[in-house]
């Protein structure tokens, strides 16, 4: 079976073994379509995070199968050998907290991704820009990180994980350090460049601001999910 | 692709240039040691080629004037004059002492010759103020670096010399600076005792029914006389003549005269293989000490700084960077230390050499050696550093 965006099936992953093994997910069951942005939500201990290292492949999980884009990556075992390549090209990531690179400038903190994906710095870097300016922050290109707003690092960091066209982006808690005004505005611009690059888009959020804005939310508790409507409210 | 360490560095360049300049201190101080040894190779060679010799004739069995007390018989020299191959002789004696002047002295190795031109064995090799010693007695020909000044007078022993030459880079193999005297000069300082010795010892002579007998008229004067005088010389400098090797000139003079002979490469052997071979693994003691701290300053100092940078490396694990490109990056850091350390170290070193007080000479040749060590020190040292970073886990970047 082939498809975009991201399917999970039955993603089950144990820590640990004999007694003391501890089951962060039993069964996971998830489908993201290509420009969807879906919420995931439950409390702390729940499985979130480890859910979200299966799916950005920096754990293994012990059963189940995982679909990134049109690729198998797990399928009761790693399915892909080279999974830094992976990563690097197939999966965007935003975390909590911006964690740009602080000796690298804004350019090059977005640009180099496709330099390590070997494209020329030339074309690496004028990417960036062009993610920058659809972002609306291509007048600090030229600003190193420490000079930014917490909102304008944000959208740095959006653009980091967009630059190599990923099918899929994980967003960790985004919103987490932001205002209402600014959190909204971080998901406006994931609503937007999801549809534009055809991007599938999972938050993690305990944000009660954004929830109300996913048309679809997975809860997860006790490592399991299940899907409920979102109401998709408008930003404006 | 960016340089990554390059970027770092210039973003947090404060931090790297004051580290570095912290480590070029104790890497000027390793070339600078270094250079102490060079300098004490170079004064010994230049003791050897100041002297003028070809041979150095000494008493038997020592290891010759400059390594071991050695006494031959000033009229020794004629009889070496007379052997096949001989150009010139002379004899020379050598003294360490403190010579005054006024009411300071200076450690000097002060030099008996015989009043000479220039291009005789043991005179100075060049002025560069003033005359050769001309007259007999109680004149000086002293290098720069003792200090002195012509007309200084000058007190050796009992005797006031005048300094009326000055010459350059005439040291001891210990680098003390030479000071030229009149051989007889030399030779009296050598032995001379104070008045009261010389009263004393008369006293227990002629105490001495032997020597003061009524039968032996005239033999106490003669005894005395004997004591006196100093009829001794350190050794016999020989210059060989054109076509003559050096063993086949010297290989006579041992059988036949009964002294020790050394050439050329021998004395050098003796004064850099015996005389300062202490002192050279006392060096290279150093050597190994400070290179040790300067691997230990570099370890810890990238450890540290990869340490505080575990989250960015996570992350750019976790976006597809690979094991290579960030152990690149310390090692980079880490040679870059190292060689803003080594610029640091060999301006400090080119700076404060001069005012050393003996004689520091840096090699071109170990100055490379240096900047192969610092490279080898600091890529041995960012392994620690590069070690914990493959162990970050890429999976730190996510949160829970």
């Amino acid at each position: 079976m082939h498809t975009k965006g991201i399917l999970i099936n039955g993603l089950k992953k144990r820590y640990g073994k004999g007694e003391t093994a501890v089951d962060a997910l039993r069964g996971v069951d998830m489908r993201v379509a290509p420009g969807e942005v879906v919420g995931l939500i439950g409390p702390s201990g729940s499985g979130k995070s480890t859910l979200l290292k299966c799916l950005g492949a920096v754990i293994e999980p012990t059963a189940g199968r995982m679909m990134l884009g049109e690729d198998i990556i797990y399928d009761d075992g790693w399915k892909i050998p080279d999974l830094r390549a992976l990563r690097r090209d197939k999966i965007g990531f935003v975390f909590q907290a911006p964690y740009l690179i602080p000796f690298l400038d804004v350019t090059d903190n977005v640009a180099l991704l496709p330099m390590l994906a070997g494209r020329p710095n030339n074309e690496a870097r004028q990417r960036a820009l062009e993610l920058l300016k659809a972002l609306d922050v291509a007048h600090r290109a030229r600003a190193m990180p420490s000079h930014l707003s917490g909102g304008e690092q944000q959208r740095v960091a959006i653009a980091r994980a967009l630059v190599n066209r990923p099918p899929v982006i994980l967003a960790d808690e985004p919103t987490a350090p932001l205002d209402s005004e600014r959190a909204l505005a971080v998901i406006r611009i994931l609503n937007q460049m999801a549809r534009q690059y055809e991007t599938a888009v999972i938050v993690v959020t305990h944000d009660e601001k954004i929830v109300p804005t996913f048309r679809r939310i997975y809860h997860i508790r006790d490592g399991r999910t299940h899907e409920e409507a979102g109401e998709g409210r408008s930003f404006e | 692709m960016i340089s990554l360490a390059g970027r770092d560095i210039m973003h947090a360049w404060g931090k790297f240039v004051f580290t570095g300049i912290g480590l070029g201190l104790l890497i000027g101080v390793t070339l600078t040691m270094a250079g102490v040894y060079r300098g004490m190779v170079d004064d010994a060679k230049a003791l050897l080629d100041n002297s003028g010799a070809d041979l150095w004739v000494a008493q038997k069995d020592t290891l010759g004037p400059y390594a071991e007390s050695s006494s031959v018989y000033d009229d020794a020299y004629r009889g070496i004059l007379g052997m096949q191959g001989v150009e010139r002789a002379a004899n020379v004696t050598y003294l360490t002492m403190q010579v005054r002047r006024g009411e300071t002295d200076v450690r000097a190795m002060v030099v008996g010759v015989v009043p000479g031109g220039p291009g005789e064995p043991g005179q100075p090799g060049y002025l560069v103020a003033g005359r050769r010693i001309t007259h007999g007695h109680y004149e000086t020909v002293a290098d720069i670096a003792t200090g002195f000044r012509l007309g200084d007078s000058v007190r050796i022993r009992r005797n006031i010399f005048t300094v009326v030459g000055l010459t350059r880079r005439m040291v001891s193999s210990s680098g003390d600076p030479m000071v030229f005297i009149p051989l007889k000069d030399a030779q009296e300082a050598q032995f001379l005792k104070d008045n009261d010795a010389i009263i004393q010892q008369r006293r227990r002579t002629a105490g001495n029914p032997a020597f003061n007998s009524p039968s032996s008229p005239g033999l106490l004067e003669a005894l005395n006389a004997s004591q006196s005088a100093n009829p001794y010389v350190n050794a016999v400098l020989v210059q060989i003549k054109p076509g003559y090797a050096p063993e086949d000139v010297a290989e006579p003079i041992r059988r036949w005269k009964r002294l020790q002979v050394y050439t050329r490469a021998e004395m050098e052997k003796i004064l850099v293989g015996k005389l300062i071979a202490t002192s050279a693994r006392q060096i290279g003691m150093f050597l190994v000490i400070l290179a040790l701290v300067s691997a230990a300053i570099v370890a810890f100092i990238i450890y540290t700084l990869t340490l505080g940078k575990v989250r960015e490396i996570a992350v750019l694990k976790l976006i597809g960077t690979r094991n290579r490109t960030i152990a690149f990056m310390i090692l980079q850091q880490a040679v870059g230390l190292g060689v803003i350390g080594f610029v640091v170290g060999k301006i400090a070193a080119t700076f404060w050499a001069p005012i050393f007080p003996k004689y520091v000479l840096l090699e071109p040749g170990d100055a490379l050696r240096g900047f192969a060590a610092v490279v080898v020190i600091c890529v041995l040292a960012s392994v620690l550093a590069i070690r914990a970073a493959l162990k970050v886990d890429p999976a730190e970047a996510i949160g829970g």
